[in-house]
C-alpha cells in the first residue's frame, strides 16, 4: 500500500479521480480520436516513473475511427493482463508535435506496494540515489 | 487620417537625393537624411519593429518615426562625411509608415525596417543594443515603446532557441494531456535549506509536478546555495518514490558571474535534477551561455521574468513583454513566466494569450485584438512552456484551462502553502482540480459555465479541494489592466 494521498501510483492523466468507468473512458478516447490522435494500449508489471517502454499490447490503431475498437482491445488487454498496470496513450502526428497528447491509467493491480528509496552517501554531504520497485524484487509475471 | 500626420506626410522635407547637398556639413533633418522612405516596400530578410512614440510638442511625428530609424541604426545628430565611405543606405534601418494610435491622443505608431546586415548572427546582445541601445532616451520624443518584432527567417535559423522544448520536457518528465502544476516555495525569504526541502517534499507528494525556487533565493545569510540544493534533492527524490512519478524543482542558479552560475548548474546536475532556473535580470549572454550548457547537459531550463515590469508594463514606454517572448524564444529558455490573467499581477487577457502564442505556435499570425502585429515564422524553433504564476488558486481551474489550454505550468504558490489542511493537501486540492477540469472539457463540457460546478462535485469526494473552495472561492484580482490591445477592449476576467 503507498501512503501517498491517493494511495497508490499517480502518473497519468486523472489519477487522482476515481476510477474513470468503461463510459467515461470511451469519452476520452473520444476526444482523442476528434483531434486526429491514434490510441494505443500500453501494460507493465514495472511501473518506475523512468520506465519508459511499457509493452504495446499491439501497434497503435492509426486507422482506427471508433472508440469502441479502442475499448475492445482494451478489454482484451485487461483480460490479458489483468493484475498489471495498464495505460492508454494518443499519439499526435502534426509537424512540431509528433509526441505522445495523451496518457491514462487504466488498468491497476489490486495491491500496488510502490517504490522505495535507496539512499548511496557520496563524497560530502552527497548522496545518489535510486528509485526502486518493490514489485520488480520478483520475476516477471509474478509481481502483483 | 490625423492632423499631424497629414502635416507630416505633405512636409517637403523628404530624402535629399543629390549627394553633395546631403552631405555638406552641418545639421539635417532625419526624415531628409534617408530614414523616411514612405514607399520601401520591407525584405523577407528584413527585420520590421513597430515603435509607439510620443513625440514632444511640435515635433512632426513623421520626423520622429524617422528619428527612431535613424537612431536605431546609423544615424548620429550631424551629418558626417565618412557614410560616403559605406554603403550607408544598406545600414540606415528605413521608417515606412507613421500612423496614429487608435484612441491615444498624442501616440503614433512608427513601422521601421532594418535590413539584415544590421545585425550579428545569433546574439540578442547585438539585436537588442540596436533596437533599444540609443532611441529611448532621444529628447525629442516624450515615449518610445517597442511593441512588436517580426524577425526574419534567415536571422531565426541563427539562433538554437529552447535546449529542451515543450515537447521533449513532457517525454522526459512522462506528463502529457494535461497542464502541469507547481509551486513557488514561500516564505520566499528566511527558511532554513532543511525547512525548506521540507516544503518541496510536501507539494510534491501532495501532487504537483514541479516545486520552484523564488526569483531573489540564491545565496544569502540564512541558506547557502548548495544546502539548498542538497535537501530539495533529497524532497524531490523521496516524493518521486512515494508517489511513482517524475518530479522537479527549479533550482536558482542565479550567481553574482557566470562562474558561480556554471558552479551551481553543475552541481545541480550532479544531484540528478531535471531542471534548473535563471532570472530574467542576468542578460542576454548570460541566458545564452546557459542554454548551450543545458544543451550540453540535457537539463531543462526555466526562466523567472523577474524585472520586467520596469520596462514592460507602462503602455506608453518601454518594451512590450510580447517582444522580450520573441527575443526568450531565440536566446533558448524552456520555460518562461508569461502571465496569469486571472491572478494578482499585471495581465489582460486577451494580451497574455498573444504572449503564450509566441511561446507556442509554429507560426504567429497577425492577431490585433492579441497585440500581435506581424506574422512570425518560428521555422521549427522548439516552442516554449509558458508559466502562469502569481495570485492563482484551484478555484479558477476553469478559467485558467479555458484561456491557456494543455501546454502551459499552472503555478500556485499561495494556493497550495496557504492550505488550511497544510501543503500536501494544498496540492491535492490542486490536483483533482485540474485532472477533473481536463476530463470535463474532454467530455464536451461547457467548462466556461459549468467550472464552479464541476469544481463543487470534485469536492465531494475531495476535502482538501472543498477546503481550498471555502478559503479562496470568491478571491479575484478584478484591476484595470495598464497594457491592453489598442484594438479591442478586454475587461479584466472575473
Amino acid at each position: 500500500m503507498m501512503t501517498n494521498p491517493t494511495g497508490r501510483i499517480t502518473q497519468g492523466q486523472f489519477s487522482f479521480l476515481p476510477d474513470l468507468t468503461d463510459e467515461e473512458i470511451t469519452a476520452q478516447i473520444g476526444y482523442g480520436l476528434q483531434k486526429g490522435y491514434a490510441w494505443s494500449v500500453e501494460y507493465t508489471d514495472d511501473p518506475h516513473p523512468r520506465n519508459t517502454y511499457w509493452e504495446m499490447f499491439g501497434m497503435p490503431m492509426f486507422d482506427l475511427q471508433d472508440a469502441a475498437g479502442v475499448m475492445m482491445e482494451l478489454d482484451n488487454c485487461r483480460k490479458t493482463f489483468p493484475g498489471h498496470y495498464i495505460r492508454l496513450m494518443a499519439f499526435d502526428s502534426t509537424r512540431g508535435v509528433e509526441s505522445i497528447a495523451m496518457s491514462f491509467i487504466v488498468n491497476r493491480p489490486a495491491h500496488e506496494p510502490g517504490f522505495g528509496l535507496v539512499r548511496q552517501e557520496a563524497e560530502g554531504r552527497n548522496i545518489r540515489y535510486t528509485v526502486h520497485s518493490y514489485a520488480t524484487d520478483k520475476p516477471e509475471a509474478q509481481r502483483y | 487620417m490625423n492632423a499631424l500626420v497629414d502635416a507630416g506626410l505633405q512636409a517637403d522635407a523628404t530624402q535629399i537625393t543629390d549627394a553633395k547637398k546631403r552631405y555638406s556639413a552641418g545639421v539635417l533633418k532625419y526624415r531628409q537624411m534617408g530614414y523616411w522612405v514612405p514607399d520601401y516596400v520591407p525584405k523577407d530578410t528584413d527585420t520590421i519593429c513597430l515603435f509607439r512614440i510620443t513625440p514632444q510638442e511640435g515635433v512632426d511625428p513623421v520626423e520622429a518615426g524617422a528619428a527612431v530609424a535613424g537612431e536605431s541604426s546609423t544615424a548620429t545628430w550631424t551629418v558626417v562625411w565618412t557614410d560616403r565611405l559605406t554603403a550607408c543606405e544598406n545600414y540606415r534601418a528605413k521608417c515606412y509608415r507613421v500612423e496614429p494610435v487608435p484612441g491615444r491622443p498624442g501616440e503614433f505608431f512608427a513601422w521601421v525596417a532594418y535590413d539584415i546586415i544590421l545585425f550579428e548572427e545569433g546574439s540578442i546582445a547585438n539585436i537588442t543594443a540596436s533596437l533599444i541601445g540609443n532611441v529611448f532616451s532621444f529628447k525629442p520624443l516624450k515615449a518610445a515603446r517597442l511593441e512588436d518584432i517580426r524577425v526574419p527567417v534567415a536571422l531565426v535559423k541563427t539562433f538554437k532557441g529552447p535546449p529542451t522544448g515543450l515537447i521533449v520536457e513532457r517525454e522526459r518528465l512522462d506528463k502529457f494531456g494535461r497542464p502541469l502544476l507547481g509551486a513557488t516555495t514561500k516564505p520566499k525569504l528566511g527558511l532554513s535549506a532543511r525547512n525548506y526541502g521540507r516544503v518541496i517534499y510536501e507539494g510534491l507528494k501532495g501532487g504537483l509536478d514541479f516545486m520552484k525556487d523564488d526569483e531573489n533565493i540564491n545565496s544569502q545569510p540564512f541558506m547557502h546555495w548548495r544546502d539548498r540544493f542538497l535537501y530539495v534533492m533529497d524532497g524531490v527524490n523521496k516524493a518521486s518514490a512515494m508517489t511513482g512519478e517524475v518530479k522537479g524543482s527549479y533550482l536558482n542558479v542565479t550567481a553574482g558571474t557566470m562562474e558561480a552560475i556554471y558552479e551551481r548548474a553543475e552541481f545541480a546536475k550532479s544531484l540528478g535534477s531535471v531542471i534548473i532556473m535563471i532570472d530574467l535580470i542576468v542578460g542576454w549572454p548570460c541566458i545564452q551561455s546557459l542554454s548551450e550548457w543545458c544543451r550540453r547537459n540535457d537539463m531543462i531550463l526555466h526562466l523567472h521574468r523577474a524585472g520586467h515590469g520596469t520596462y514592460t508594463r507602462q503602455k506608453n514606454h518601454g518594451v512590450s513583454f510580447r517582444v522580450i517572448a520573441k527575443w526568450l524564444r531565440l536566446a533558448g529558455v524552456d520555460h518562461m513566466h508569461t502571465g496569469t490573467a486571472v491572478g494578482k499581477l499585471e495581465g489582460d487577457p486577451m494580451t497574455v494569450q498573444g504572449y503564450y502564442n509566441i511561446c507556442r505556435e509554429a507560426v504567429n499570425q497577425v492577431d490585433l485584438p492579441r497585440g500581435i502585429y506581424f506574422e512570425q515564422d518560428w521555422c521549427d524553433l522548439k516552442k516554449v512552456m509558458p508559466v502562469a504564476s502569481g495570485g492563482i488558486h484551484a478555484g479558477q481551474m476553469h478559467q485558467l484551462l479555458h484561456l491557456f489550454g494543455d501546454d502551459v505550468v499552472l503555478q500556485f504558490g499561495g494556493g497550495t502553502i496557504g492550505h488550511p489542511a497544510g501543503i500536501q493537501a494544498g496540492g491535492v486540492a490542486n490536483r483533482v482540480a485540474l485532472e477533473c477540469m481536463v476530463k470535463a472539457r474532454n467530455e464536451g463540457k461547457d467548462i466556461v459555465n459549468e467550472g464552479p460546478e464541476i469544481l463543487r462535485k470534485a469536492a465531494q469526494f475531495c476535502t482538501p479541494l472543498k477546503q481550498a473552495l471555502d478559503t479562496w472561492g470568491d478571491i479575484s484580482f478584478n484591476y484595470t489592466s495598464t497594457d491592453t490591445s489598442d484594438y479591442a477592449v478586454t475587461p479584466a476576467m472575473a
